[in-house]
């Protein structure tokens, strides 16, 4: 049921909204994006762009937006740039915590958001529903972050098939997810643990561990976790960087110097490591996003199953 | 003009009227009324085939009308109104600058607006600098989304964090663009521009001053909130001189150091304004915060008078961006690269201290 979560409170009513009403065009819905971005990485932007073109392109919004802490538009001054009245916002961010639960709605201006609105264990928000006060009459979906959906899980499945380039890979294979850890926020590993337990679950791989880059059991020594001879390495990262191309690759042993490269798969002690970089590159994480604001009362259409079957690239030609 | 340009002004007269321009047509029992003041018409009781005569007497108020009656959001109007002078024009001067085509300066970007069949309005951007290169000699795109990747870098091939910055690259143009095309272009090289323009437009910019943007800072960015001490704004100033000059940043400044107290430096003079300090900002004021709490102490460097202007010359060459430019072999630049080697290899200690002066910290 769409807008389960409501509260009286928040809903704007029309007479609150009628100021910039030749504005709005009713029934028209929005998607918003909003992610970390970078001041010096230039490649951090791009999973967030290519979600965006693959949500527009299903036509299920009449418009997607990014919007972004350290690039622009800013967090600050995306909703001003909308003429949707209903506003879907998905934060491309692995975990619940210091982003989503305080930067994002003090930055959206969302004045009554409480972060008891979303009920969540640390792993399952959903969306509350808010008006922001930097717009008039515009009602704001709240999503949770992507990294907690349970669609999540299939995405870090597809991506072992993508970097594999085997669409039935598990039988013989180790995975292991990869997670920042603790050192912040508990949640962060929260998610990580949560979606490998669900991988488990499925008796697809032989083995299934979760690895930390800060705390134990170290990535460092992933292949000291799996008696597998192939083991496939998924980082939940949204983005490339500094941790997904430099850190874990040096400190797994794929190679000396990152600069140089390595190979996919690289033998680590006998084992052969297929590193898959961030999962948040996977074409399927848009999926992710659709069901976001599907589960908060968008309208998608059969957006969910078009790009679930259009993301697929392992075994495709 | 088509007749169905002009079934759609009947239809609108008698829909709540038409006012466009100049063009004011009501209709009432006694048949239409029109005023076209600006070319002496003035008439009432028209039944539809007079104001079809009408229509063909004065055409380009009604394609005019045409065009500008399409719905659109009010911010892209606004802005595509400005693009065309129409506040400044009648609509026959207008069509004539139309037809040649007719640009303005967006940032860096150069908007140009031609007349299309039926007054539509074609828009073409490309940066300013190249308004005199033939648009084949330009790498030229229709789709608004490719705006991202191209701004994302310099002509260097350098990352572009601000993308307000005016370092926009060239040897680009978007051709064939529809007023919308045009203004989601411009969304994606100067975001939230359109929006932030219209809302001072319409006096309704959303202003948020130095303390208050430092006050809701938090995580690694709550310190900058201790950067400020006692009543002075000095410190702002320099923060708004080396990020927000208009050689920095083509927003023009609008906030201060607080709701009363205005910044002494100068805010630019950017076509769109810059509502609060950017994460750029914030990020460089937090660096500063930390640097700022260090006492200031007297060191004593021994330097002849042209060495102490060429370390004013390298200064300067790195504020300006100016490092790039200088020849390899112009030796008579104060910051080219042998001068600076040479003072490096005069000056400097094995320790790298300038004139062998240690730093002392006191940790």
């Amino acid at each position: 049921m769409p807008f389960r979560q409501r509260r009286e409170k928040d809903v704007v009513s029309p007479s609150e909204a009628p100021k910039r009403r030749s504005l709005l065009i009713a029934g028209m819905q929005a998607l918003v994006i909003v992610a970390h971005g970078s001041h010096l990485n230039p490649d951090s932007s791009t999973p967030t762009y290519s979600h965006a073109d693959t949500v527009r392109a299903t036509g299920a919004f009449d418009e997607v937006r990014t919007a972004f802490w350290k690039e622009e538009p800013h967090f600050r001054e995306v909703l001003r740039t909308l003429e949707s009245d209903e506003v879907f916002v998905v934060p491309l961010f692995i975990s619940e915590g210091y982003f989503t639960e305080q930067v994002i709605p003090r930055e959206l201006r969302l004045e009554s958001f409480d972060v008891d609105d979303w009920d969540s264990d640390g792993t399952s928000a959903s969306h509350a529903t808010l008006s922001a006060s930097d717009v008039e009459g515009k009602r704001v979906h709240y999503c949770g972050p992507v990294g907690t959906h349970d669609a999540m899980t299939e995405v870090i499945v597809r991506r072992a098939e993508s970097v594999t380039g085997d669409p039935a890979v598990g039988e013989g294979f180790g995975l292991a997810v990869v997670g920042h850890g603790t050192e912040r926020n508990e949640n962060s590993a929260k998610a990580i643990r949560y979606h490998t337990e669900r991988i488990r679950e499925r008796d697809r791989f032989d083995e299934v561990e979760d690895l930390y880059l800060d705390e134990d059991p170290e990535v460092d020594d992933v292949t000291d976790f799996f008696d597998s001879d192939d083991v496939v390495v998924v980082p939940l990262f949204i983005a490339d960087g500094y941790h997904t191309q430099e850190d874990i690759p040096e400190d797994m042993g794929l190679t000396d110097d990152y600069r140089t490269g390595w190979e996919t798969p690289a033998t680590v002690d006998g084992t052969r490591i297929w590193y898959a970089g961030a999962v948040g590159t996977e074409p399927l994480m848009a999926d992710v996003v659709l069901e976001r604001a599907r589960d908060a009362g968008a309208s998608v259409g059969d957006a969910v199953d078009r790009v679930r079957e259009e993301t697929r690239t392992a075994g495709a030609d | 003009m088509n007749a169905t340009q002009v079934d759609r002004l009947a239809t609108a007269a008698r829909d709540g009227g038409v006012d466009c321009d100049g063009l004011r047509i009501r209709a009432g029992d006694d048949g239409f009324s029109v005023e076209i003041p600006a070319a002496g018409v003035d008439e009432s009781g028209l039944s539809a085939a007079d104001l079809d005569r009408l229509a063909q007497e004065h055409p380009s108020y009604v394609t005019n009308w045409a065009f500008w009656s399409r719905d659109r959001a009010d911010a892209d109007r606004a802005f595509l109104r400005w693009v065309e002078g129409a506040a400044e024009t009648s609509v026959p001067e207008r069509y004539e600058l139309l037809r040649e085509g007719y640009a303005r300066s967006w940032g860096q970007v150069r908007v140009e607006v031609t007349l299309g069949e039926g007054g539509e309005r074609v828009y073409e951007l490309r940066h300013e600098d190249d308004a005199g290169i033939p648009t084949e000699e330009l790498d030229r795109h229709d789709d608004p989304l490719d705006a991202r990747s191209l701004v994302k870098t310099d002509d260097d091939g350098r990352y572009r964090p601000l993308k307000t910055a005016p370092s926009l690259p060239h040897g680009w143009v978007f051709s064939e663009l529809s007023g919308r095309a045009c203004a989601e272009t411009i969304e994606y090289v100067y975001p939230a521009t359109i929006a932030n323009w219209y809302l001072e437009r319409q006096g309704k910019l959303d202003v948020n001053d130095w303390r208050e943007t430092v006050d809701r800072q938090s995580g690694i960015y709550g310190v900058v909130k201790t950067w400020d001490r006692g009543g002075g704004y000095e410190h702002v100033n320099w923060v708004a001189e080396a990020c927000c000059d208009d050689s920095q940043c083509l927003k023009r400044r609008e906030w201060g150091y607080d709701d009363e107290t205005d910044l002494d430096v100068d805010g630019g003079d950017g076509v769109f304004p810059c509502r609060e300090p950017c994460s750029l900002v914030i990020a460089g004021a937090r660096t500063w915060t930390r640097l700022e709490g260090e006492e200031e102490r007297t060191y004593e460097f021994t330097l002849t008078p042209s060495e102490k202007e060429q370390v004013e010359a390298i200064i300067d060459a790195v504020a300006d961006g100016r490092v790039g430019e200088i020849r390899e072999a112009d030796l008579k630049d104060d910051a080219n690269r042998y001068r600076a080697r040479f003072l490096r290899a005069k000056r400097f200690d094995g320790d790298g201290n300038l004139s062998g002066t240690p730093t002392d910290r006191d940790e």
